[in-house]
């Protein structure tokens, strides 16, 4: 199989690594040769955050670019914005409808631009939203927001439903597992 | 079984593997996880050392009294252990001995884009260049075993890219190695002129031999293919030349100092054009043109600043443009990082703006204090240069009678790691500047990891506390103080009564990073809208629980951790803990 790539981004704290490091785990066991890259230097501190995850049936290079991305699943409208000339003219992007503002915005220096799912949709032949926040808080728990994303992905990419499973439950705390099933469940059935 | 490893995942497996017995470290990104992973197997004494000298010294040490050893550093980190990098490249390994250095293209998280392989090559002892995470774990147990073979430390060199992508990586059991017995050998190890002398001739014999290895070394390979050129290239860009023209015949470069010279010039026979496809400095490019060969291109069609991928490198070979995608046109602001919300260093900063003192500042998580809204910062030059610049500036401006006050604001392991050394000369020299230690209680800006100061080793086992305040009275400063950096009036007062002083003085802010388990929330700040004036004092404190909406402010209570600066600097009175 040609080279397919991820591309996830949001905000430092919305756990994008770990849900790269899940979805590398299960293109993995589905035999495909995977590679992941991030920059995450500035995470902690609330900076953008980018994970990239290329997978087929050789992989050489680590990191995506412009007009190369299949599936980018953007944690924030904002980071989709950002993100979207990565993405590629036939390839899909998932918006969380969910804003987080900038330093630059708090301060009422710039303004966090209107309409941005408007803006895609018109931009973007095809953009799936879902509204991450208000399921995960739903469910009990904002943190499973990540969880829902990878759900939602799960539906759109091909592959065995249950090693989505399987790898959720040994990637996550295990005191979570349940939350995180329900979380997974939810956004596979929408 | 193969698993997903990052590039310093698979370095730590690499040490675990190879029978590794002593790993040392300071972290700097992106090498710091590579000791966080070594601390995981508990066959091999590691440490977070106070700095990359003293990473090296130690790791120097244990090889001479026979272990296999492992240190690892930031690129700028070698810089601060170029001195005995370059006497143990004399004095050689008798526990074979790796030296990691993740050098940063791009600038994701450094000050400069140097090329440490140049360090190498002035040290005169081999480089390694893993091109993906298997290498990676392959290559440490290679450089032990180069580095025992040929009585040599061995050079590492990642660059950020390797370190921090994953990609697949077989897994094998840990071979124990014994120790080697000590013995002296006065000769080698003591690095006086006549012993250096003799070792020179020693090291350019180990040169011509490592430049034999470097011929045979399976990891230097051609590829054969097709096309109208060639490439040469090492590293992660081997991956972006293979990526960009899978088919191009590939001469990839595992040890890119010293070369195997005959192999290039076999090569480069076969072929009209050769492009070296390499990241920063043309190193591998510069040594085969003084080879003699001249259809050599590099950095005259790839760039040499910043990072590069597979889209740069078939764009400036086929000198064709690609780039089809969408765009918006939308003006996105940026989304830097920021102080956390009841980040300690906010007070501080929020004062030292406030007072306009010129401000010599250091590298953490402190440096964002530079950037708006907080602006208090005039200086950031490398690790410790706080103190030192503070006094060269008070220095020349009293030369020129400027009254203006300075003021030298360092982290708590920047101070250990090289800020005692200048205070030290600052007392020595009478200066009469201020500095100030912002003692959040751990190494924060690289992901916490613990100090001198905080208590616990990398081990994880309970260590003294270095105390900041008894040891700079030690040293015989007069004034030293204590601050709660919550406490806005103290610390306003403190600082101000501090700077105006003809005196050397320390202040010591005290308040932990609002980030750690053991710091939980304190409360949560909300402000009344009918109280609100919209004068944005609070907004000037950059905490990102903070956000102005409508000429009013409002507090995420989600973020705020209850720090209470923002209610001290209101001046209506409007921020108060939630529901009191
Ligand atoms: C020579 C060198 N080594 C390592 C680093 C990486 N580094 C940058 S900031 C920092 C830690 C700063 O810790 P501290 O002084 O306690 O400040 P904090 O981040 O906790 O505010 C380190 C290790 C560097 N920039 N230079
Ligand atoms: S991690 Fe700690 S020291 Fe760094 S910005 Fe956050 S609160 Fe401040
Ligand atoms: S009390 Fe104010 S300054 Fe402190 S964290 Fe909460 S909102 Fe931020």
């Amino acid at each position: 199989m040609a080279v397919k790539s991820i591309l996830l981004c949001g905000v430092g704290g919305q756990g994008i690594l770990l849900a790269s490091d899940i979805i590398s785990d299960v293109l993995m066991v589905n035999n495909f040769d995977v590679k992941k890259s991030e920059v995450h230097g500035m995470s902690q501190r609330g900076g953008a955050v980018v994970s990239t995850v290329r997978f087929g049936d050789k992989v050489y290079s680590p990191i995506t670019g412009i007009g190369d991305v299949d599936y980018i699943l953007a944690f924030e409208r904002l980071e989709a914005l950002r993100n979207l000339d990565k993405l590629k003219k036939d390839g899909i992007i998932l918006v969380n409808d969910y804003r987080i503002n900038p330093l630059p915005v708090a301060t009422a220096v710039m303004e966090y631009p209107d309409n941005i799912l408007e803006t895609i949709k018109k931009t973007v032949p095809n953009v799936v939203t879902i509204n991450a926040f208000d399921m995960a808080k739903g469910l009990g728990n904002i943190k499973v927001m990540n969880t829902i994303m990878i759900g939602r992905l799960a539906k759109t990419i091909d592959l065995p439903k249950e090693i989505w499973l399987q790898v959720i439950k040994r990637r996550v705390p295990a005191k979570a597992i349940d939350i995180n099933i329900k979380a997974f469940e939810k956004a596979y059935n929408l | 079984m193969k698993e997903l490893l990052s590039g310093n995942e698979a370095i730590a497996r690499g040490a675990y593997e190879a029978g590794l017995h002593v790993a040392t470290a300071y972290p700097g990104t992106p090498s710091t996880e590579i000791l966080e992973n070594i601390s995981k197997y508990k066959e091999i004494y590691c440490e977070w050392s106070t700095n990359e000298k003293v990473a090296l010294e130690v790791a120097g040490g244990a090889s001479f009294a026979g272990a296999r050893v492992l240190t690892a550093m930031k690129h700028v980190g070698l810089n601060v252990a170029a001195d005995p990098l370059f006497s143990l490249s004399y004095i050689g390994a008798t526990g074979g001995f790796v030296i990691v250095s993740a050098d940063d293209p791009g600038m994701h998280s450094s000050q400069n884009e140097q090329d440490n392989r140049q360090y190498g090559r002035s040290a005169k002892i081999p480089v390694l260049e893993p091109s993906d995470s298997q290498e990676a774990k392959d290559f440490v147990g290679i450089a032990l075993d180069i580095s025992e073979k040929y009585d040599t430390p061995v050079l590492l060199r990642i660059t950020t890219r390797l370190a921090h992508s994953k990609s697949r990586v077989k897994l094998k059991d840990r071979v124990e190695v014994p120790l080697k017995e000590y013995v002296k050998d006065f000769k080698k190890r003591v690095i006086l002129p006549a012993n250096a002398r003799v070792r020179h001739v020693d090291v350019e014999k180990r040169l011509r031999d490592l430049k034999e290895f470097s011929e045979h070394f399976e990891f230097n390979r051609i590829e054969e293919g097709t096309g109208d050129f060639a490439l040469i290239a090492s590293g992660v860009s081997y991956q972006y030349a293979k990526e960009s023209f899978p088919d191009a015949p590939i001469l990839k470069i595992s040890m890119s100092y010293p070369l195997p010279e005959n192999m290039i010039r076999e090569f480069t026979s076969k072929y009209k054009k050769i492009y070296v496809v390499e990241e920063n400095d043309p190193f591998i490019e510069n040594q085969i043109k003084a080879m003699g060969i001249d259809n050599i291109h590099g950095k005259d069609t790839i760039p040499q600043i910043g990072e590069l991928n597979q889209y740069i490198v078939k764009k400036s070979i086929l000198n064709e443009e690609n780039d089809e995608h969408f765009s918006v046109d939308t003006n996105i602001p940026p989304r830097p990082p920021a102080l956390c919300p009841g980040c300690p260093h906010t007070s501080i900063f929020h004062t030292l703006h406030k007072y306009k003192y010129i401000v010599t500042g250091d590298i953490g998580c402190y440096t964002l204090g530079a950037l708006p809204p907080l602006n208090a910062m005039d200086t950031c030059v490398d690790m410790g240069a706080s103190i030192t610049n503070g006094f060269g500036m008070e220095i020349a401006l009293s030369k020129q009678n400027d009254e203006r006050k300075v003021v030298s604001v360092i982290g708590d392991s920047t101070f250990f790691h090289s800020g005692i050394t200048g205070l030290i000369d600052m007392i020595y020299n009478n200066a009469k500047g201020t500095v100030i230690i912002l003692d959040n209680r751990i190494t924060a800006m690289t992901g916490h990891q613990d100090n001198p100061g905080t208590g616990k080793t990398l081990m994880g086992d309970d260590a003294p506390i270095i105390d900041i305040e008894a040891l700079v009275k030690s040293m015989g400063i007069k004034h030293v103080y204590k601050i709660d950096n919550y406490n806005l009036k103290e610390t306003e007062e403190v600082i101000k009564r501090e700077v105006e002083r003809d005196e050397l003085s320390v202040i010591i802010a005290t308040r932990p990073c609002a980030l750690l388990k053991s710091n939980p929330k304190i409360a949560t700040y909300e402000v009344a809208p009918d109280k609100c004036i919209g004068c944005k004092l609070c907004i000037g404190l950059g905490c990102p629980a903070i956000s102005f909406v409508d000429n009013k402010s409002i507090i995420e209570p989600t973020l705020c951790f209850g720090c209470s600066v923002c209610a001290q600097v209101c001046p209506t009175n409007a921020i108060t803990i939630k529901g009191e």
